[in-house]
């Protein structure tokens, strides 16, 4: 229902476009600094922990770069990182629109005779949706580079062998895969969280009520898309 | 003009609104009065379309909003501008920006023509450029109210809305914002309607008056007949207030 009145054309093409990079930047760009705080520590963690936590004579030292590579692509990049946009993003969408609810501004754009659905929810996932790929490259990007400053930097292994793991057996179509993904959950976070905030209804405490139930829905419903690509794309 | 025939409302099975029929018109205040939780806003929002009446009819000007098609409800809107309870300012847009949005959406106005308008609309809620490049959690609420009165009156509406533009204002700015609804009204003769509870604002600007009390018309007559009707309600409801039991007094003395 709420979809159909998204995605119907709109009354000002040119007013509803115009909004989509707005969201763009308050949406993605601002969510850049928490992802690449959290992507290069997790680099820098999971790299140490594999090398210190594997001793083991017969897996090659490489292996640790490979993993680091795999599990980034595979999964952090996009479900872990969708998880903490989640709670950043969804509860800003959920609470911006609540509050818009409460305080009847959504009446006043449905007065004007503007399908408010459609005006405010599109921005906001097209806006996601169309960073999502930027935030991955990102995510992926940092997390090796963080993975390389510990060979870099400290004893644990060499630089060659912690490249040569970064690209034994590489398969883009991993990277294809994560893009997908998180596009994927990009649309359930906002169309979830943009659902919970146009909905709610009462005071304050609606809106509070509205943002939690936005990352919490769309963060078990992100976890179960995750099994349905991964069956599809992967097996 | 709007006429709004024997509407019913209910929430969850429960009736809001009872039968209620009333007529609006063109160049008055028209007020709907009552106590709170009478079903002020809900009339109010039921006639606009925001809340769907379950039976009844609902006449802009002849046109039955309820058996119109989606669209033409939308082509209606524009005619219709509105102030809520709480200004409803789009926070996220600047004082001149939300006079301008309704503007943006839907005039074939060029730019200049556009910037023009919502000056000029700004300019007769008195505000000018100084406060233009404010955002609404900037201003205080009485300014608040007079933009959201600008937003309304950009399109040039034949139909004004106000829920309760007094609440939350000092008596001072209250009688601002009256004054400021009553004259715009007679100046572009539109019809105007306004919920209430305020005995000062019914006295200073209401042409037209309706009383609701649970959900039932209890009274609706002009102002001038408040005094000399003996209708229950009406006469429990507007001598709740001390000071008018006094004038009603002083009124009496003066006939004896
Ligand atoms: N959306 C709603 N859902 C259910 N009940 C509502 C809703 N809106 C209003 N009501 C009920 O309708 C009654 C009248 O409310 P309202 O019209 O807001 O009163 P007021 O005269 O103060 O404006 C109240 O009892 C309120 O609880
Ligand atoms: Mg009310």
């Amino acid at each position: 229902m709420l979809m159909g009145r998204t995605f119907t054309r709109p009354e000002n093409r040119k007013m509803v476009w115009k909004q989509v990079p707005v969201e763009m930047v308050k949406l993605g760009t601002d969510s850049i600094i928490l992802v690449a705080i959290i992507s290069i520590f997790m680099g820098v963690i999971m790299t140490m922990q594999v090398v210190l936590n594997t001793e083991n004579p017969l897996l090659p030292r490489y292996t640790t770069g490979l993993m680091l590579r795999d599990t980034y692509l595979l999964e952090f990049s996009s479900t872990i990182m969708c998880l903490l946009l989640a709670g950043k993003v969804g509860s800003n969408i959920a609470s911006e629109l609540g509050s818009m609810r409460v305080s009847e501004q959504i009446d006043a754009l449905e007065i004007m005779g503007i399908n408010s659905a459609n005006y405010l929810i599109f921005p906001k996932i097209m806006g996601l949706v169309l960073f999502m790929p930027v935030l991955v490259t990102l995510c992926t990007g940092l997390g090796l580079l963080g993975g390389m400053g510990v060979a870099k930097f400290t004893s644990l292994i060499t630089v060659d062998n912690f490249v040569y793991g970064l690209q034994y057996a590489f398969i883009p179509f991993y990277f294809t895969y994560s893009v997908v993904k998180a596009v994927f959950f990009g649309f359930i976070i906002a169309s979830v969280s943009s659902y919970y905030g146009y909905f709610a209804s009462g005071g304050a405490i609606a809106v509070g009520k509205a943002s939690t139930n936005a990352v919490v829905k769309s963060s078990i419903l992100m976890l179960l898309m995750d099994i349905v690509l991964t069956d599809i794309m992967l097996t | 003009m709007i006429e709004v025939r024997n509407i019913i409302k209910s929430f969850d099975g429960k009736q809001i609104l009872h039968d209620i029929s009333a007529t609006f018109y063109d160049g008055k205040v028209n007020q709907i009065i009552g106590p709170s939780g009478s079903g002020k806003t809900v009339l109010m929002k039921c006639v606009i379309g925001l809340h769907r009446a379950e039976k009844g009819e609902i006449l802009y000007d002849g046109r039955d909003i309820l058996s119109m098609q989606k669209n033409e409800v939308k082509r209606l809107r524009r005619e219709v501008g509105m102030l809520f309870q709480g200004a409803a300012l789009f926070d996220s847009q600047t004082v001149i920006e939300n006079v301008l949005f309704p503007l943006e959406m839907f005039s074939a106005m060029t730019k200049i023509e556009r910037e023009e308008r919502a000056k000029f609309c700004l300019e007769r809620v008195n505000l000018y450029e100084d406060k233009h490049k404010l955002y609404p959690s900037e201003i205080s609420g009485g300014m608040q109210k007079r933009v959201a009165i600008a937003r309304a009156i950009a399109l040039n509406p034949k139909y004004l809305f106000c829920d309760e533009p007094n609440s939350g204002l000092d008596p001072v700015t209250s009688l601002v914002i009256d004054k400021l609804i009553k004259e715009i009204t007679q100046e572009y003769n539109i019809t105007t309607i306004v919920n209430t509870h305020d005995m000062n604002s019914i006295m200073e600007s209401g042409d037209h008056i309706l009383l609701i009390r649970e959900g039932h018309k209890a009274w609706e007559g002009s102002r001038n007949e408040i005094f000399n009707s003996d209708n229950q309600s009406l006469q429990e409801f507007v001598f709740a207030s001390d000071l008018f039991k006094t004038i009603k007094m002083n009124s009496f003395n003066k006939n004896l």
